[in-house]
């Protein structure tokens, strides 16, 4: 033990919660405490400025020579002689109750409403665990969110994790509220619970969701946890496993459907880049952490079904992909964690069509097991397939018809553009509003097929043309 | 409870610990740190310090917190028990976990991996008086109606042989720690054994030699076995983005492959992925032997929300699990997914150590551990003068799909097949999406005298033709779209249509179809052969003078295109049909152009 900790080496249990004055630096988010007794890795800090008011930290790193804290409610007023510490022994833990439902909360879970904090049915660890890969379901109930595009080609299942990559300016939001708003489970009566995590967004994205929550009367059944653009952007590293706790609880203990809605990951994972370079840790793609992928599945992987209970919890995270590129490590890191994704593309927005999503890079892993006969319909799994196959021959052409002109193409490759446009305009395009049964979405998708000539259609059987193709 | 201290906590980063105040701690040392008695692993010493890593959430452990050694390193447990059982990157049985500590992974829980108390009939091999060599079987246990389970004398004893059996158990029921053995050696020291071995999981498990390699692993996939072969005791690298294929392929493998034994590495990927091989695999029904698919396979699952030094050693715990195997004389084939994960393990415990990065942040040895891992496969005789095998098939999962990362390049240069996975050939849903350009195989000159062996020497021939004709396609392509397919003759164009063609026909095949998913090495060979006389019959035709609209338009090219559907590996006859009606309607077509 270093001699200028006289505390080290004495019984842990009966210091915790013990008081310390005075930090001995303070860099953003992170405090630095010396002279402490033994204090445990991740643990619960208490903190309080010269004006009383409190502050919640966790242990990042603990040494025999100093303590890291980082405070989620940032340092901004703190002195380095008037902060005092309290170091709680137990890991950050939030009380969990249904009665969250219907509230307006911060990062922490602390209302911001206004009311009184909902009695706690339980105490639960913020950071959850691991579920064992042995309890997990598979999961396999199809959500019908009554989107052609979704429904139809990336199927969206009951305890799947599926984000949407979109960018600066495109219709996210929208299309997250409108899967909110009409996702169903075609065998279920129970509606879903709704909990949504917003992480550095502008007060109009969350007053967005709040109204459209309250339009469609389901506001009493959403929690909202909002760390806003203006907050301080470490508490957004622990916005969504507060969200994601009181989801756990809804889900495996009171048996509810939980929808989780996170936005924007991509402010999550900037805010953790900042403690990171704070740190001096060193770096991975673009002075990301090497940590990134780990911490991201932490998240990802608080979703699914478990055996033997009722519950589910589905994750819709949004994201902006900076650049719209892809190949960010944000948007990288989370399509090789989550069970697919749903990918926007800036020109079909600029087409005006809505919701602009790519169907070629977009996909739902979990819709193999969702989709068919006694789940939506025989056809749709070739059918999907088909559609794919055909869509991306239409970028084929259109690339050829760039270079050699429309006039020079054969009928066949005219056939293409034709059933491309029909796909664009009138399978993938439609309104905000727009509620679209898994049959119709069907329908519709034979109906662009009908554009090609059947000997085309190498996908699906002649039973499927037999019955659907050109009806 | 451990009770050697070997030092006490200095400070905690994460899952890398430092200690101090080190007495007689050995490297490489399993340890277990504060009072949750987490498990550990020492691998750093210095002077009085040490760094451990944990190989659990180290929440709550705190500096003065005591470090308790066990003496032993890493290791596994090796015995009857393992087949059919998914354990941890530590392997720590998950099943056991569930019942002793419910449905999410607490901390601090521990079970043996091999159930102690489980009686297993042996039958002995040897008798008393018999001389025995390392490795050498003893007798055998049925670990399942399909795995005869040999117990080998340990690898490694003292003394110098021969060792002579100086009891041995007869036929009876005994549990794993039971001495079903003893041996003496030359100098009359005795030595027991039971049905269980330790092995240190970083060690390669010692063989007598290693064999060249002949023998394919049949995968039932058609684009590798036919194109692109990888061989019994070979190593292959599946590098791709997110979404290209890289699992179903692994799966599709794990399901379908000719190996005797599957191990499956769950390497920081999703949990729902091994949820599903869980519930699937038990379902499935393996062709040649009518038996689950459950009962030649271990798990091992680390998903990407289990601890990460726990997901480092996975790796090691799955690739010792399958040499026990190799040593029984079994092959055995071993997916890694992703090894990737298993590196970005590795880049995030060496930065907490705070070492120096060599390339985006991954530690200088990355390399060297990449060598290792895939130096573990290969074609063996083992101590006991059986023959078996190991392949490896490791996914990679380069960032943002660049395949020129370090992962991907450092894998490539030991590694000798190559499935590289292709974006675009996954967003047009053409399955698997292994590209027929990217992709190699240095197995293909080794495994060629085995197709002899079968009656298919036409192999080498075909696979070559086909290649040189997607080659050609290449370059067509680039023409075409400068200028469109009017441009090309006839001759040029039918080029494209038989890729076009094969690609559809053969090269894509659908993992969730019941006929497509595994195709015998018969019905792949004679679906190759019929594309190929398609070509041959069709640029016969042309040269005559037949336009390709016609052959296109040829009824028996539709059969052909669904011929993977339709087509199941018990009817192989309708393919002969095929090439009949194939020849047929090809002199009919050539046949009016014959009289003019
Ligand atoms: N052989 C195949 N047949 C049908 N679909 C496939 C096949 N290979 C991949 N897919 C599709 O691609 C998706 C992603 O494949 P996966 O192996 O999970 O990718 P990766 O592991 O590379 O991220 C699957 O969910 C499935 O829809
Ligand atoms: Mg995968």
């Amino acid at each position: 033990m270093t001699s200028d900790n006289r505390l080290a080496g004495l019984d842990k249990s009966l210091l915790s919660g013990r008081e310390y004055v005075g930090a001995s630096r303070i860099d953003g988010p992170l405090i630095y405490m010396r002279n402490t007794h033994p204090i445990g890795f991740g643990e619960l800090v208490e903190c309080i400025d010269s004006a009383g008011r409190r502050r919640t930290g966790q242990v990042l790193d603990t040494s025999t020579e100093a303590v890291v804290v980082q405070l989620f409610e940032g340092t901004s007023g703190l002195t380095l002689p008037g902060t005092r510490m309290r170091f709680m022994g137990e890991p950050l833990t939030l009380p969990v109750s249904e009665q969250m439902l219907g509230r307006v909360l911060n990062g922490l879970g602390h209302p911001r409403d206004g009311g009184s904090l909902p009695r706690g049915e339980d105490e639960l660890d913020v950071n959850g665990l691991p579920i064992n890969p042995t309890a997990r379901e598979y999961p396999r109930d199809f959500i019908q969110t009554g989107i052609s595009v979704i429904d139809g080609l990336t199927t969206l299942i009951q305890g799947q994790k599926l984000p949407i990559f979109s960018g600066n300016g495109l219709p996210h939001n929208q299309l997250a509220a409108q899967i909110a708003r009409q996702a169903k489970v075609l065998a279920e009566s129970q509606e879903f619970a709704i909990v949504f995590a917003a992480m550095g967004v502008k007060y109009d994205v969350a007053r967005f969701f709040i109204d459209s929550f309250e339009e469609s009367g389901v506001l009493e059944n959403v929690a909202l946890f909002l760390s806003l653009a203006d907050d301080p952007s470490i508490e957004r590293t622990i916005t969504p496993r507060t969200a994601l706790t009181l989801a756990e609880h809804l889900a495996f203990t009171k048996g509810k459907h939980v929808l989780v809605i996170m936005t924007d990951m991509t402010n999550y994972c900037e805010s953790l880049r900042e403690i990171s370079t704070l740190r001096g840790e060193i770096p991975s793609r673009k002075g990301y952490p090497g940590y990134l992928y780990s911490n991201l599945a932490e998240l990802y992987e608080r979703s699914g079904k478990i055996l033997g209970r009722d519950g589910s919890i589905t994750q819709l995270p949004i994201l902006t992909m900076p650049n719209d590129d892809i190949g960010h490590p944000i948007p990288d890191l989370t399509g090789y964690i989550t069970e697919g994704q749903i990918v926007f593309d800036r020109e079909m927005h600029g087409r005006g069509i809505y919701p602009p999503v790519n169907g070629l890079p977009s996909l739902s892993r979990l819709m193999k097991d969702g989709i068919g006969e006694g789940m939506t319909r025989a056809d749709h799994p070739h059918l999907a397939n088909q559609l794919f196959a055909s869509y991306s021959h239409v970028k084929d052409v259109r690339n050829l018809a760039s270079v050699i002109g429309e006039e020079e193409l054969t009928s066949l490759d005219h056939q293409y553009l034709e059933f491309g446009n029909f796909f664009e305009k009138k399978f993938v395009s439609q309104s905000f509003t727009e509620n679209r049964s898994i049959e119709q979405t069907l329908d519709l998708g034979w109906k662009a097929l009908a554009e090609l000539p059947a000997e085309e259609l190498q996908r699906v059987t002649d039973e499927e043309i037999e019955g659907h193709y050109g009806r | 409870m451990p009770q050697r201290i070997v030092g006490q906590v200095k400070r905690v980063n994460g899952p890398v610990i430092t200690i101090q105040g080190i007495t007689d701690a050995m490297m490489m040392e399993l340890v277990h740190v504060g009072e949750q008695l987490l498990v550990g692993e020492l691998v750093k010493l210095d002077g009085m310090e040490a760094v451990v890593q944990v190989y659990e959430d180290a929440t709550g452990i705190a500096p003065g917190d005591n470090v308790y050694g066990t003496g032993l390193p890493l290791s596994v447990e090796l015995g009857p028990g393992l087949m059919g059982t998914i354990y941890d990157g530590i392997q720590r049985p998950l099943e056991r976990l569930r019942e002793l500590g419910g449905d999410f992974m607490r901390r601090g829980i521990g079970s043996p991996s091999i159930d102690r108390s489980k009686l297993w009939n042996f039958s002995p091999s040897v008798g008393i008086g018999d001389m025995v060599v390392p490795g050498q079987p003893v007798g055998v246990v049925q670990e399942n109606e399909r795995i005869g389970h040999k117990i080998l004398v340990p690898p490694v004893l003292t003394g110098t042989g021969p060792y002579t059996v100086i009891e041995i158990a007869s036929e009876g029921s005994f549990p794993v720690e039971q001495t079903i053995c003893t041996v003496e050696d030359s100098g009359k020291e005795r030595q027991q054994f039971s049905m269980m071995q330790r092995w240190p999981i970083r060690v390669p498990r010692p063989v007598a030699d290693r064999r060249p390699l002949s023998i394919p692993l049949i995968t039932g996939q058609r684009v590798i076995d036919m194109l692109f072969p990888l061989a019994k005791g070979g190593t292959v690298a599946i590098p791709g983005g997110f979404g290209t294929g890289k699992t179903m392929t692994q799966h599709a493998i794990a399901q379908w492959c000719d190996a005797d034994i599957i191990v499956y590495i769950g390497c920081g990927e999703r949990g729902n992925e091994m949820t599903d091989v869980l519930r699937e695999f038990p379902h499935l029904i393996d062709p040649r032997t009518g038996r689950s698919l459950m009962e030649r396979t271990i798990l091992i699952a680390n998903t990407s929300n289990m601890p990460v030094s726990a997901r480092e050693a996975s790796i090691y715990t799955g690739i010792t699990l399958a040499e026990y195997y190799r040593d029984q004389g079994y092959h055995v084939a071993v997916m890694a997914d992703s090894t990737s994960r298993w590196a970005e393990a590795l880049r995030e415990l060496s930065g907490r150590m705070e070492e120096m990065p060599a390339e985006e942040g991954f530690p200088a040895y990355l390399p060297t551990r990449i060598a290792e891992f895939y130096e573990r496969a290969g074609y063996m005789t083992t101590l006991g003068q059986q023959e078996g095998s190991v392949s490896i098939i490791g996914a990679v999962s380069p960032p943002g799909g660049d395949f020129s990362e370090p992962v991907t390049q450092h894998t490539k240069r030991f590694v000798r097949c190559f499935w590289g996975l292709d974006r675009a050939l996954a967003s047009a849903r053409h399955y698997p999406a292994i590209s027929w350009l990217d992709s190699y195989s240095e197995y293909v000159s080794e495994v060629a005298p085995w197709w002899e062996t079968q009656g298919e020497s036409s192999w080498v021939e075909s696979r070559a033709e086909i290649m040189e004709l997607l080659q050609r396609e290449v370059r067509l392509q680039q023409i075409v779209k400068l200028v469109g397919p009017d441009a090309l003759p006839d001759s040029q164009n039918f080029i494209l249509e038989v890729c076009s063609l094969f690609k559809t026909a053969f090269l894509q095949q659908n993992a969730f179809d019941d006929i497509d998913r595994y195709s015998t090495v018969g019905k792949q060979i004679r679906m190759l052969q019929l594309i190929l006389s398609y070509w041959h019959l069709g640029s016969e035709a042309i040269s005559k003078g037949v336009t390709m609209v016609k052959l296109r338009r040829m009824k028996v090219v539709q059969e052909i295109a669904r011929m993977r559907f339709s087509v199941s590996n018990e009817n192989l006859e309708e393919l002969d049909r095929i090439a009949l009606r194939l020849e047929r309607s090809m002199s009919q077509l050539g046949g009016i152009y014959d009289e003019r």
